[in-house]
């Protein structure tokens, strides 16, 4: 369908209703994916303060800036709302909920009222979590630990794990929608391997979501119970087992780590064939790797636990099958770099900041094999080298992925071109001031530095002055998107249907597109990424 | 790159003579059935592992301390909870012949079905309630008024943790079941089902049929640690 | 090598060499991963940017590639994981007649007891070159004992001991500290482990405990708590005997044997009724929340002290060493 720039603004899903109402009680995934927007960035600010003020108390190695319970609300709630209520939901939520049904073809999600109910039960969550931070904060540290979460804090435990367990049924009810909507919606022709490689990667997270997500629920269920009737599940004075909380609480926390990462690489791979205008190398390879980690991914939560108590075999098991489960994301970074070979290349925003993850998460996967070796795990679990490393995979990774799906599709959602000088430069910015931030972090594990430390010993200082000098550069770079997108909104260039000439259903609609999606549902007959196609060299004008 | 256009739910002549229950977002029917049963299915998975974590818990301890599971066993109601367990399974019995009522366009048979299962799960909550209770007069709930006259009394009080957690959870499940067939029977005697649409009533079914086989698991691993019969 | 490099922890075990060399390999294998990655891009990216004419080649991919890139990787990694897995094991092992210490930590000190009978707070004082194994508890809340220079961390849990041993090689003084999060002081909750010369740390040791050594206090404590009532030397008692049960396999009343450890010995006394031994029954009194952590651990010394009396000698065996001396374990 030909569309031309034109100043007459058409129907839309942003204009077609207009009031607070039409917004809270949507069901179109458009809206729906907007309203997850607001809200996430609203978090992520939130846990971006806390990681700011923790820096500024790490500028020097006594405890001078906020009180010792002060910071551990501090590390404790950053970790809560980062994972919780930006990470998990950021890619599925906001441009997994706007582009499924588009890629596939359909009109909306499977259960459109169930999405909207996802929302609700997130801003709930995030309620109890905003409950919990404003009425003095909670310092179990994000990973509850037991007996400390249980029996030795006063803080507002409950209501910790309440927002937690709310917002965890928001992920579970995404993931089942993802996992119907892409089994049974797709449009005629478009079958599992002509699926992007981004429905893949939510379909994958999807299935993480739906059956690790219960067991963090029951989880946290059991230490909220223990708390208020003091029932010894997990007080060994009571004949209860510590250790079991580790065990239950692991087996979706790790899965979870690939729930963040996964819809990320789904977006790298979007982004990596359209700025090279090639077809992914090795599709198929693509796709079954995603589910291999997704599987992969539920073997290996002990490794947490190396040397938690566990027995020696129980360790050597866990450890061979993180190794088993590296290589799947090794063959993705060997994929995205042969997909460059011979194509053509252009450095737009979207495409710097795939660059960037793939850089980044090498950095942080390599990191991995570190903590997988058993005897070196021995020395820098619970130092900076493990903050460190999930940094590298989670900020280096899966925020710049998202910033890179945000700016993909930026047209696409708003209608509008984002600055793409400023884009460049905040991503030029973001990289530095990443680096800069988590790379001496490294240096401070292997040194011997500790997590969760409010003072730490004199020789860690100039490093730790490196990391908090990243963390500022870093903040200014993630301030710049927020302002010019929403600039963009405005006064930005408008977009036409498809500004980067992209493969992929959701390009054929208008930017941006009606409610409904589709005039008419679309019929595929071509591979995905069929760049050599798009690009060939036309006789006559193609019907886009 | 070219679409063909293919007309299917967007043609004013489908338009016309499309069922009224199918939803817009859907291109048929039977779509929209099959997507809605996989997603009762998903849901039911994501409730096995929650459900999953809890017994996993129990099946640790009980390892740990037996002899602390068994005489814990010993002091739950064998006959009530016998009872629940026939009521549980009558239960999934009417629900299962409620569906078959209005797959066959029953809309009387179809109410009294699900107002029977409603009953059945009553009943089984009220046994419940009576079982609660006697536990409660016995100080069997840990962490508020436990009393253990015997040995190893802390690891009974463990056992009674989960007994509470877990029957105090599917009791919940209950309710909540109970609240999707009364919503379904009420619209079961609006007459909104039929053959041509009863899929909201089957995915109620299959979840009943969950929650009874929740039961089905819990019975045994709390009642029948090392009975003997008689 | 990298002793006066700042940003390198000392070496100052047996087993820190080991775990630097396997951490370099994997930092030279990184770099150079990383370094072959990011060249791959740079070049791909400068000579494939998009310019007029330059077109894509369609390329699908490549199986062998694929299976070359899988597992050549996987081989790697399985190498790092043996290799790796074997610094474990050692770590994980123990040597024979190490030498003992036992520690109790809680929110927010690290307490030491020593078998010869000093007690320190934050301060552990080891002679070099002696193997020394951890035996530790937690009053409280899981902490962990890390000592960077050692390359050790063991997580010290509640209601039940675990262990970690190292062998320091160079005297100095290291850092000790709490690597897992503990409530409010978890970053006040470190201290010094000092490595003496073997003289200076036997002129250490007699500056020391007037208590006597450890099994001593446990004795004390065996006969006050009235353990010695029922743990008769003879068969006549309604408990077991416990000289000699140390280290050996113990059969219980429900049919399974179960090896007689540190954490058997602390569960028997805390909560009997878990394992009762096959023919006595569950009469033992719980003594949980009777006896602390430090008095568990001397009971603990003490039963180990108890080795099995020469076949044949009739008599009581003589319990009480001369003092100073380290009873034998019989580990």
């Amino acid at each position: 369908m030909a569309t031309v720039a034109v100043p007459i603004e058409r129907e839309n899903y942003l204009n077609k209703e207009y009031g607070v109402a039409s917004w809270l009680f949507t069901t179109d995934h458009k809206r729906i994916a907007l309203l997850y927007l607001l809200s996430i960035t609203f978090f992520f600010f939130i846990g971006g303060f806390f990681a700011l003020l923790i820096r500024l108390e790490l500028l020097t190695p006594a405890g001078d800036l906020v009180q010792a319970d002060t910071y551990n609300k501090l590390f404790t709630m950053h970790g809560q709302v980062m994972v919780f209520f930006f990470l998990i939901p950021a890619v599925p939520a906001v441009l997994g909920n706007f582009l499924i049904p588009l890629m596939i073809g359909a009109k909306d999600l499977a259960f459109p009222r169930i999405n909207l109910l996802s929302w609700y039960l997130y801003i709930i969550g995030g309620l109890f979590m905003m409950y919990t931070i404003v009425n003095g904060g909670v310092d179990t540290g994000w990973t509850f630990y037991t007996p400390l979460s249980t029996q030795f804090l006063d803080t507002h435990v409950v209501a910790a794990a309440l927002a937690i367990f709310i917002a965890g049924f928001s992920s579970i009810l995404t993931g089942l929608n993802f996992i119907v909507t892409i089994h049974r919606m797709r449009a005629p022709g478009m079958t599992w391997s002509r699926l992007p490689l981004f429905v893949w990667a939510n379909y994958a997270t999807a299935i993480i979501q739906v059956l690790g997500t219960p067991v963090l629920a029951i989880t946290l269920m059991l230490v909220a119970l223990e708390r208020i009737f003091r029932l010894g599940i997990f007080n060994p004075q009571m004949g209860g087992d510590p250790l079991l909380f580790q065990h239950l609480f692991w087996f979706y926390s790790h899965p979870a780590v690939y729930i963040m990462i996964l819809p990320g690489m789904g977006v790298v791979s979007e982004i990596v064939t359209c700025f090279t205008r090639k077809r992914i190398f090795g599709y198929r390879f693509m796709a079954v790797a995603l589910i291999a980690i997704a599987v992969l991914g539920f073997l290996v939560w002990a490794h947490h636990m190396f040397i938690a108590g566990i027995s020696l075999y129980s360790a050597l098991a866990f450890s061979l099958l993180s190794y088993f489960v590296a290589v799947p994301s090794a063959i993705k970074v060997f994929n995205w770099t042969a997909t460059m070979y011979k194509g053509s290349v252009s450095f737009d925003t979207p495409m710097l900041y795939a660059l960037g993850f793939i850089g980044l998460f090498t950095m942080g996967g390599l990191t991995g094999l570190f903590l997988a070796a058993l005897g070196i795990d021995v020395h820098v679990t619970d130092t900076y080298f493990v903050i460190a490393h999930f940094h590298y995979i989670m900020v280096g990774g899966m925020v710049i992925a998202y910033l890179a799906g945000i700016h993909f599709w930026w047209p696409k959602i708003s209608g509008r071109m984002y600055p793409e000088f400023w884009g460049k430069l905040a991503a030029m910015i973001i990289f530095v001031g990443f680096n800069l931030t988590f790379f001496p972090q490294f240096v401070l594990g292997y040194m011997g530095m500790p997590r969760r430390y409010w003072q730490y010993s004199p020789e860690f200082q100039v490093l730790n002055v490196l990391s908090t000098a990243g963390a500022t550069i870093l903040a200014v770079g993630y301030v710049l998107p927020m302002v010019y997108l929403l600039w963009s909104m405005r006064y930005g260039k408008l977009a036409d249907a498809n500004p980067w000439d992209a493969a992929g259903l959701e390009w054929t609609t208008s930017s941006p597109p009606t409610t409904f999606n589709f005039d008419e549902t679309p019929v595929v007959t071509w591979e995905a990424y069929n760049y050599d196609e798009l690009d060939a060299p036309k006789e006559v004008p193609l019907e886009r | 790159m070219r679409l063909r256009r293919f007309l299917l739910s967007d043609s004013p002549t489908v338009v016309a003579t499309h069922n009224p229950d199918l939803q817009h977002h859907f291109s048929s029917m039977e779509q929209q059935q099959d997507a809605s049963m996989l997603g009762m299915w998903v849901f039911l998975i994501t409730e096995i592992m929650f459900f999953g974590g809890m017994f996993f818990g129990y099946m640790v301890y009980r390892f740990y301390y037996y002899a602390a599971w068994l005489e814990g066993s010993q002091h739950m109601d064998f006959w009530w909870g016998t009872i629940n367990t026939v009521v549980l399974l009558c239960s999934s019995l009417t629900m299962v012949l409620a569906v078959r009522s209005t797959q066959l366009n029953r809309r009387k048979s179809t109410v009294v079905f699900l107002l029977v299962t409603i009953l059945f799960g009553l009943a089984f909550l009220g046994i419940k309630a009576i079982e609660y209770h006697g536990h409660w007069t016995e100080h069997q709930f840990p962490g508020l008024n436990w009393s253990w006259p015997g040995p190893y009394s802390s690891q009974v009080a463990l056992f009674f943790s989960f007994y509470w957690a877990m029957t105090g959870f599917h009791a919940l499940h209950m309710v909540i079941g109970i609240g999707l067939v009364l919503f379904i029977a009420y619209h079961a005697w609006k007459g909104k089902y039929s053959a041509l649409y009863f899929n909201p009533v089957e995915n109620v079914g299959l979840y009943w049929h969950f929650v009874d086989i929740v039961w089905i698991y819990l019975y045994p691993l709390l009642y029948l640690i090392g009975h003997k019969k008689g | 090598m990298f002793e006066n490099l700042p940003l390198w922890p000392v070496r100052a075990s047996s087993t820190a060499g080991s775990v630097d060399a396997l951490y370099i390999f994997l930092l030279t294998l990184c770099g150079v991963m990383c370094i072959g990655i990011f060249t791959m891009i740079a070049v791909f990216a400068i000579r494939y940017r998009r310019s007029a004419g330059n077109r894509a080649e369609p390329i699908e991919g490549s199986t062998a590639l694929e299976l070359t890139w899988t597992f050549i990787p996987l081989g790697i990694f399985i190498f790092i994981f043996v290799w790796s897995a074997a610094i474990f094991f050692r770590e994980r092992t123990p040597p024979k007649d190490s030498t003992e210490v036992y520690t109790v930590a809680k929110q927010w000190m690290w307490k030491f007891q020593h078998i010869e009978g000093q007690r320190e707070i934050n301060e552990l004082h080891v002679p070099v070159g002696r193997d020394v194994r951890m035996i530790m508890t937690s009053q409280d809340v899981i902490h962990s004992f890390y000592v960077p220079a050692f390359r050790i961390k063991q997580d010290v849990l509640p209601g039940r001991y675990t262990t970690a041993w190292f062998r320091a090689t160079k005297p100095g003084t290291y850092h000790l500290f709490c690597a897992e999060y503990c409530g409010t002081m978890h970053s006040g909750m470190v201290g010094d482990v000092v490595v003496m010369e073997p003289a200076q740390y036997q002129t250490w040791l007699s500056g020391g405990a007037a208590a006597g050594s450890l099994s001593n206090t446990g004795q004390g404590l065996f006969q006050s708590l009235g353990c010695s009532t029922c743990h008769r030397l003879d068969t006549q008692g309604r408990g077991p005997n416990l000289t000699g049960v140390f280290g050996k396999p113990v059969l219980l009343e429900d049919g399974r044997t179960v090896t007689a450890d540190e954490n058997y010995v602390r569960e028997s006394i805390l909560s009997p009724t878990a394992k009762v031994v096959s023919g006595f029954k569950p009469i033992m009194p719980p003594f949980q929340g009777i006896v602390s952590e430090e008095q568990l651990n001397a009971l603990v010394a003490y039963v180990k002290s108890l080795s099995a009396p020469p076949i044949g000698a009739a008599g009581t065996p003589n319990l009480k060493p001369p003092p100073g001396e380290t009873p034998s374990t019989t580990q």
